[in-house]
């Protein structure tokens, strides 16, 4: 290939490194309002009185909106396809606040100044309601956080829970009793912020025909649209969503999270209004990383192969259901995507909790799913007394297989079935063991303060929703023989723009600088249902290679229709006839615009999949603990995926790159505590600590070779697999190092410098 | 009040309001290549150079840099010709959303005008006020540490 496969720079490369305005922030509106928030400061309350008086006649105050301003309309955040498979028990507004951070109330003003002294004016009175902060004593509170009936699909109001799953597959308890060793533990995962360096923003105006353009930091403009029309009861033909440059989303902006504020300001004043959510908001009222509790029970027989394997899963949803059903999914069906087992069963409940609100976050329930997994591998391997790694060697899914859960679990109703066309997760292992030196650190004898161990897990993920997910493109040709593509897939950073020029330009047979891309834009481009659930290279990038396909099929006929020829073919960029003449791209597009057989060449196609074939990731931990203190180093991760056919090298190492940090940022330093009345601590970047340049271990990342079949030029997804597996790689290391078993993220230095004293 | 400042090489006299920050001036300039990203002066998107040193606008008062010399990425390239680091960033795929790139490349062009040999614990230094979610740091490192290393070159052969 020459183009699929290498290094080509950046599409947007340019303009980022110069720092060029292409953010949603970077235009100047004029008489533009500002947009603040108020949000609770209870956890759960009544809202007896409000009175907006004073804030009106705050100078420079335009509007304040309050739930007396919109008729109770149920809806859910979450960008995801339609009709939403999770609860809709969201409204604008509402009387009822039900944690520390949900809106109360918005204000728009002439200055973002006087938009937040006006929060300040804005008198309350709250009838406090009681709250639930452990998500165990969620469904036998006594009291629902969501009585109403307005909202619809809660799996039971009076127990809180927002969604339930269950599914079994032979017999689990027989086969558990029946097995030769039988391992089980409980596990958690706390809350996590995406924390994109980009807040989310949105401005929104009234075009010269009096619609409304809503331009926004979003990974799913045309979720955006649909979502605002119908909670604001405006056509979708009314609105146009733009999204321009993304400076990182990671789910966070899978998420209609204040577009529909914005706009109504608009909608109601007639002037351009601008939101911007502060560090603070981004961490406590945007959206998490639902927090699991996580129980796991294996079965092996004599000869470690897995005979059942148990989960259950206890997901906290926070105060809202937004992706409450389909995360908990997620972990179900990447945890049983592993192993083979011919026993297999979940349970799982999403409960409510009076804390933030759980959303989309980079690996979407898996890193809840192998972090007590490939703990509880590690206990076995070591109990049955086999090596770790050959222990999933052993019981990993191999090309043919079957992959059962696919079917009988899918996307909030059943699934399809799933057959394993392509892993190499074997050979992740092997390759890893051998740069990580795993042998010789594993095996070494450790005294003294500093002790160093390593570890491995593996994981898994998918690429894009089977049989929901949705991308087109359409392409045109220029008289200069190159092309413009259009895409509705969005790109938030990660260069899929690039990768979708890459598949165009390799189909097309062109540089990719002849592939001019433009993205996400609801008026301009075609459909796609948004950047997640690694879907875009997969999906979009496979309906970018059959438009490629289709423009190029149309070159060829025009090429013979000028040639008047009956037989030709496409060498490089120009059509040859059997007898020797020849034309070139073109001359083709230029004769078609102005001369000969005028027409447009475009070629358009869209792409929906059946297969979500599965990445896999092997990843080893190094690290050294400090017995003295309890602290944990992370010294190297050597991560080595399964990704299918690599589109772009640099820009998929750095999709890998990325994840680590975010990953261990969850295991070691990304915490947010709340106290006894559910308010949030850790709400800047001084405490809420991800990953510094100086905190970075050595990363070792590589590629398998690897090919699948149903994939754009062989391509599976890169996203968010890599962020799945370093968390319990680290606590394997832990273990390794000083004997103790972490279950609880993020490591606490006490848990182990106490455990290290009552040894 | 009044306060006079050189801005990318321009002579800036502007009446500001006390209170106003360096971040928000700028911003109002339309110089977009200043982020913001958290308002505390953790993340370093905000970074520009006052007297060659990579600051934080989002913490500087802009009647505090009166008759000093202020910098931001718009100073740095042509509309022909990269600066060195960009060019580096850009063939090492080390922007990834971009947000946060000003910034590092910011914090490194001051590291450089110190005017000393680097190594990598230093280049991690520099990076160290500017948050990036999106590259684990890697390609930004290697991108700098390319251009640290032709330009010590360059001093040995002169």
């Amino acid at each position: 290939m020459r183009v699929v496969g290498k290094d080509t720079p950046r599409v947007d490369g340019h303009a980022l490194v110069r720092g060029k305005p292409v953010f949603a922030d970077d235009i100047q509106l004029q008489n533009v309002l500002h947009v603040k928030i108020l949000h609770s400061p209870v956890a759960h309350a009544k809202i007896i009185e409000i009175d907006t008086s004073r804030a009106l006649a705050l100078d420079g105050v335009v509007a304040v909106f309050t739930y007396k301003d919109f008729t109770p309309h149920y809806y859910t955040t979450a960008g995801q396809g339609y009709p939403e498979p999770g609860p809709r028990d969201m409204c604008i507004l509402d009387s009822t606040v039900r944690y520390v951070g949900d809106r109360v109330a918005f204000v728009a003003a002439e200055t973002l100044e006087i938009a937040e002294q006006a929060l300040d004016l804005i008198r309350i009175e709250y009838a406090e309601l009681p709250c639930i902060f452990d998500v165990e004593k969620a469904m036998t509170a006594g009291f629902a956080i969501h009585p109403k009936t307005g909202a619809t699909g809660i799996h039971d109001v009076h127990k809180n829970i927002a969604a339930h799953l269950d599914a079994e597959l032979g017999d689990v308890d027989a086969a558990i009793a029946a097995s030769a060793h039988s391992f089980s533990g409980t596990y958690s995962t706390p809350f996590v912020q995406m924390a994109s360096i980009e807040p989310h923003i949105s401005l929104t105006w009234l075009d010269e025909n009096n619609r409304l353009v809503i331009r926004t930091s979003t990974q799913v403009p045309f979720h955006v649209r649909r979502i605002v029309a119908e909670v604001l009861h405006i056509p979708v033909s009314r609105i146009r969503v733009i999204k321009p440059r993304i400076g990182g989303g990671f789910g966070g902006k899978q998420e209609i999270l204040n577009e529909e504020l914005v706009a109504a300001v608009t909608l109601k004043t007639g002037r351009p209004a601008r939101i911007e959510y502060s560090r603070k908001e981004e961490l406590y009222a945007a959206r998490l990383r639902h927090p699991e509790l996580v129980k796991f029970r294996l079965g092996f027989d004599e000869n470690h192969l897995l005979t059942a394997i148990d989960l259950n899963i206890l997901e906290n949803c926070g105060a809202y259901g937004p992706h409450a059903l389909t995360v908990m999914s997620v972990t179900a069906q990447k945890a049983l995507s592993m192993y083979k087992s011919p026993n297999i069963r979940v349970n799982g409940d999403g409960v409510y909790t009076n804390l933030p609100i759980g959303g989309a976050y980079r690996g979407y329930g898996a890193p809840q799913a192998f972090f007590p997994l490939e703990s509880l591998m590690d206990e076995a391997a070591e109990s049955m007394g086999i090596d770790p790694i050959e222990l999933r060697l052993k019981n990993v899914f191999q090309v043919g297989d079957d992959i059962p859960i696919a079917k009988i679990l899918g996307e909030g109703r059943e699934g399809f079935p799933m057959v394993l066309y392509s892993t190499e997760i074997a050979a992740c292992l092997i390759e890893g063991r051998k740069l990580s030196h795993w042998d010789s650190i594993r095996g070494a004898k450790q005294s003294g303060r500093y002790r160093r161990g390593i570890g491995v897990a593996v994981a898994g993920q998918g690429s894009g929703i089977p049989g929901i997910d949705m991308g087109s493109a359409f392409i045109k040709m220029n008289e200069d023989g190159g092309f413009n593509l259009q895409v509705g897939a969005t790109d938030l950073g990660t260069g899929s723009d690039t990768a979708l020029a890459q598949i165009a330009a390799e189909v097309l047979n062109v540089a990719v600088d002849k592939i001019i891309v433009y993205s996400s834009d609801t008026d301009l481009t075609p459909f796609d249902t948004g950047a997640y659930a690694s879907s875009t290279t997969y999906i979009s990038g496979a309906a970018v290679k059959k438009a490629a396909e289709n423009c190029k099929s149309m070159i060829l006929e025009q090429g013979k229709l000028l040639l008047g020829v009956a037989e030709a073919e496409i060498v490089d960029t120009a059509v040859v006839a059997a007898n020797g003449s020849s034309i070139s791209f073109r001359d083709i597009c230029t004769k078609s615009f102005y001369t000969e057989e005028q027409k447009q060449i475009m070629g358009t196609a869209s792409q929906l999949s059946y297969d979500s074939p599965p990445p896999f990731n092997a990843t080893f931990a190094e690290v050294e603990v400090d017995t003295l203190t309890g602290s944990v180093r992370v010294k190297k991760i050597v991560s080595i995926t399964d990704a299918g056919q690599i589109i772009n090298p640099k820009m998929a190492e750095g999709q890998v790159e990325g994840a680590i940090p975010q990953a261990l940022g969850m295991a070691l330093s990304e915490f947010i505590p709340f106290d006894e009345k559910g308010r949030p601590i850790n709400l800047d970047f001084n405490s809420y600590h991800i990953f510094t340049a100086k905190d970075m271990p050595e990363l070792v990342v590589r590629f398998a070779d690897s090919h699948e079949p149903t994939g754009p030029y062989g391509a599976k997804a890169v996203a968010e697999i890599p962020i799945n597996a370093p968390a319990p790689a680290v606590t394997n290391a832990i273990y390794n190092a000083v004997g103790v078993r972490v279950k609880h993220l993020p490591v606490r230095s006490e848990q182990i410098l106490g455990e290290l004293l009552n040894h | 009040m009044i306060v006079q400042f050189e801005l990318n090489g321009k002579l800036v006299k502007t009446d500001v309001k006390p209170g106003k920050t360096l971040l928000e001036f700028l911003r109002d300039q339309q110089i977009h290549s200043v982020k913001h990203g958290c308002d505390h002066g953790e993340c370093g998107a905000c970074a520009v150079l006052l007297e060659n040193r990579s600051v934080n606008a989002c913490l500087i008062l802009i009647h505090s840099v009166d008759g000093k010399k202020i910098e931001t990425l718009e100073n740095f390239s042509t509309h022909e010709h990269l600066h060195p680091l960009q060019e580096s960033f850009l063939q090492a795929g080390a922007a990834q959303c971009g947000y946060c790139t000003p910034g590092m490349l910011l914090s490194l062009e001051a590291l450089d005008r110190e005017g000393h040999p680097v190594d990598e614990a230093e280049l991690r230094d520099a990076l160290n006020g500017n948050l990036c979610r999106c590259t684990g740091y890697v390609k930004p490192i290697e991108a700098a540490q390319k251009v640290f290393q032709n330009s010590k070159k360059t001093e040995a052969l002169s």
